[in-house]
C-alpha cells in the first residue's frame, strides 16, 4: 500500500486559535486538492508556542462540539489529520497534545510526555505532564505520535516500536538555537540525526513536522522530514519557511526492509524488562 | 582555540526574516535606525534593507557639535550604497543647555546625555515615520553593560543583540559593508579621540573569545584561566557582567498582588500576533 502523506510547517498567531484554525483548513484543502491521504500539523499548531499564561484560554477538547474540533473533524471527512493543541482534561490539567483524527472520529490524542523545563524552555510551569505512550491503529496501519521533547529521550520511540507501531509521527515547535560555522542550526542537525536514528534503527517510517515563524526573538526553523524504514530520506521540507512537503510512503517498504534487517524480530524485550527491572529496583 | 566563526549565510538569513516578522506583524512596515558612522548600527541598517526595502528604511545622522567627521563620512558611505532613506539632525542644540548648567559635568555624563537626546530623537522619528526603532547593541556590549540605560540601548527590536563583537565584523565583511566602516577601531564617540578597546582595557577579539566560553559553553571562570586566560581578565569581565546585569531588565516591580507584572502576568511580546 502507498499512502501520501504531507506535512504542514505553518507559522502560527501567538493565542489566536480561531486565525489559526483558518489557517490549517486552508492548507488541508491546498493538500486534498494533492490527493493526500494523511496531513500532519506542528506541535500546538492551533494556538502557538511560548504561551505561559494564555494556555488556559486557548484550550480545547478534540470533540464535535468543539467550536475548533468540529470543522477539523469535519474536514477528516476527506483525509486523515494531525493536529497539535492544548488539551485539558475534566479536572482542568492542561496537555500539550497532538489529536489523529480521521473519518469525522478521534482515534487517539497523545499528551507530550516530556516537558522541557531547562534552558529557554518552561513547558513543566505552565502544562501538565503526560503518563501514556500508546500506539494505535489507522486505516494505514498501525501509527504512533509524539510530541518535540519526548523524542530527544529514546524510551518513546523504542515503546511505540514494541507497541505495534510502524509510522511514527513526530511534531515540534523547535527553536533554532546554536549558530556556528556549520550551514544547519544544531537544533536542526540533531533532530534531523535522531529522526533518521529511529527510522534505520526501528526499521519504520518517521516522519517529523516542526513550525516555522518568529514568536519574540525566537525562530522556529522547520525543515519537515520524511525517512523511510532504511533511514532514506524521502522528503524534506525549506529552512524557516512555510511549506507544505509531501511524501509517498510505499508500505510494502517495511515488508523489504524487515526481511532484510530483522531488528524487529530479534529485540529481546523480555531481557529489556529483566534488566530494567533489575536497574530501577537497585539502592 | 576558541572558535568564533558563524555560517553568515544562516544568520544573515535569520535576521533579516526576524526584522520583517516583527515589524509587519505589529502593523508596521518601516524601521528607524540611527545611523553612527560605526559597524553595529550599519549592520542593523543593512539587514533591515533586505528585511523591509531601502525606501522603508529611515537612517539618521545624529551628530553632535564635536563628532568626528569620519562618522558622518561614514554614514554617508551607508546611505549611498544601500539607498536609504535619512535624515540628518544635529543634537548639540538639545543637549547644550544641559551641559553649561554645570560647568563640572563629566565625559561620562555627557556622554550618556548625548546617547539619550539620541533615543529621544529616534523615538521621535519613529512616530513621524510610523518606523520601529532598530536596536544597535551587540552581544559583547550588552554583556559588559558598555552601553548607556534608556539610551542606545532603547529600541523596539533588536536583530544584532546575539551577535558578539567578532560576529558583527564578519557578518558585515561578508554582506559588503564598505571597508571603512569594518576596519576602523569602533568608537562611542562620544568625545575626540575615544575608542571603545581603549576604554574597556582590552580588544574584543579577545573579550568574546572569553565570553563565548563563559556564556555560550558555560566554562567556569577556572576553566577559562586553565585555557589560558589571565586571572585578572576573567574576574575583571566576570564582575562587569554581574554589575551591569541591570541595564539587561526592566526595573523590578515590588510585589504586593497576586498578580505582578513581570514575575507572575507572563505573555510574549507577540501575544496575538
Amino acid at each position: 500500500m502507498k499512502i501520501n502523506l504531507a506535512l504542514a510547517q505553518i507559522a502560527t498567531k501567538l493565542g489566536d486559535v480561531e486565525a489559526n484554525l483558518e489557517k490549517h483548513l486552508s492548507y488541508i484543502k491546498q493538500a486534498k486538492e494533492q490527493k493526500t491521504d494523511l496531513l500532519v500539523f506542528p506541535e500546538l499548531s492551533l494556538t502557538g508556542y511560548v504561551l505561559q499564561d494564555l494556555v488556559a484560554s486557548v484550550a480545547h477538547k478534540p470533540t464535535d462540539d468543539d467550536p475548533v474540533f468540529k470543522h477539523l473533524l469535519k474536514a477528516s471527512q476527506d483525509l486523515d489529520l494531525v493536529v497539535g493543541f492544548v488539551d485539558e482534561d475534566s479536572r482542568h490539567r492542561f496537555f500539550i497534545a497532538s489529536a489523529y483524527l480521521s473519518g469525522g472520529k478521534v482515534l487517539h490524542v497523545h499528551h507530550k510526555v516530556y516537558l522541557p523545563t531547562y534552558g529557554l524552555f518552561d513547558e513543566g510551569r505552565f502544562f501538565a505532564w503526560g503518563d501514556s505512550i500508546r500506539s494505535f491503529d489507522t486505516r494505514f496501519g498501525r501509527v504512533g505520535m509524539l510530541i518535540c521533547e519526548d523524542f530527544w529521550h529514546a524510551s518513546p520511540p523504542y515503546l511505540l516500536w514494541l507497541d505495534g507501531a510502524d509510522i511514527m509521527l513526530f511534531s515540534s515547535a523547535s527553536p533554532g538555537r546554536g549558530l556556528n560555522d556549520k550551514e544547519k542550526l544544531e537544533s536542526a542537525r540533531w533532530v534531523e540525526r535522531v529522526s533518521k536514528a529511529y527510522a534505520s534503527m526501528f526499521t519504520s517510517f518517521v516522519a517529523h513536522c516542526n513550525r516555522v515563524g518568529f514568536e519574540d526573538g525566537l525562530l522556529f526553523w522547520g525543515g519537515a522530514t520524511v525517512n523511510d524504514p532504511n533511514g532514506e530520506l524521502l522528503a524534506r521540507g525549506p529552512y524557516f519557511e512555510e511549506a507544505l512537503t509531501f511524501a509517498e510512503m510505499d508500505l510494502n517498504q517495511l515488508r523489504r526492509t524487515r526481511a532484510r534487517l530483522p531488528l524487529l524480530r530479534d529485540e529481546r524485550t523480555a531481557l529489556v524488562q529483566k534488566e530494567l527491572d533489575r536497574i530501577l529496583s537497585r539502592g | 582555540m576558541v572558535e568564533l566563526t558563524i555560517n553568515t549565510d544562516v544568520a544573515y538569513k535569520i535576521l533579516t526574516r526576524f526584522i520583517k516578522s516583527e515589524v509587519e506583524r505589529v502593523g508596521f512596515s518601516r524601521v528607524v535606525v540611527g545611523l553612527s558612522g560605526g559597524l553595529d548600527s550599519a549592520l542593523s541598517c543593512a539587514l533591515a534593507v533586505e528585511a523591509v526595502g531601502a525606501e522603508n528604511v529611515l537612517a539618521v545622522r545624529m551628530p553632535y557639535k564635536i563628532s568626528s567627521a569620519d562618522s558622518l563620512d561614514h554614514a554617508q558611505l551607508m546611505i549611498d550604497q544601500f539607498k536609504v532613506q535619512h535624515e540628518t539632525i544635529e543634537i548639540t542644540d538639545m543637549v547644550e543647555p544641559l551641559f553649561v548648567r554645570d560647568p563640572q559635568i563629566t565625559k561620562l555624563r555627557m556622554g550618556n546625555a548625548m546617547a539619550r537626546a539620541r533615543m529621544i530623537v529616534l523615538y521621535d522619528q519613529s512616530e513621524s515615520f510610523k518606523g520601529l526603532v532598530l536596536g544597535t547593541s551587540n552581544k559583547t556590549e550588552i554583556l559588559l553593560g558598555y552601553s548607556t540605560l534608556w539610551g542606545d540601548m532603547a529600541s523596539a527590536i533588536n536583530p544584532i543583540g546575539d551577535l558578539y563583537k567578532t560576529h558583527v565584523r564578519q557578518l558585515s565583511r561578508a554582506i559588503n559593508i564598505p571597508a571603512p566602516i569594518v576596519d576602523k577601531p569602533p568608537s562611542a564617540d562620544l568625545w575626540e579621540g575615544q575608542t571603545d578597546e581603549n576604554e574597556l582595557g582590552y580588544t574584543y577579539a579577545e573579550v568574546d573569545k572569553l565570553l563565548y566560553l563563559l556564556i555560550d559553553q558555560r566554562y567556569s571562570p577556572q576553566e577559562c584561566i586553565e585555557e589560558g586566560f589571565n586571572e585578572k581578565f576573567v574576574n575583571s569581565v566576570i564582575t562587569r557582567i554581574r554589575r551591569n546585569q541591570f541595564k539587561r531588565m526592566m526595573p523590578p516591580i515590588a510585589k504586593l498582588s497576586n498578580r505582578t507584572i513581570g514575575y507572575d502576568f507572563l505573555y510574549l511580546r507577540d501575544w496575538g500576533t
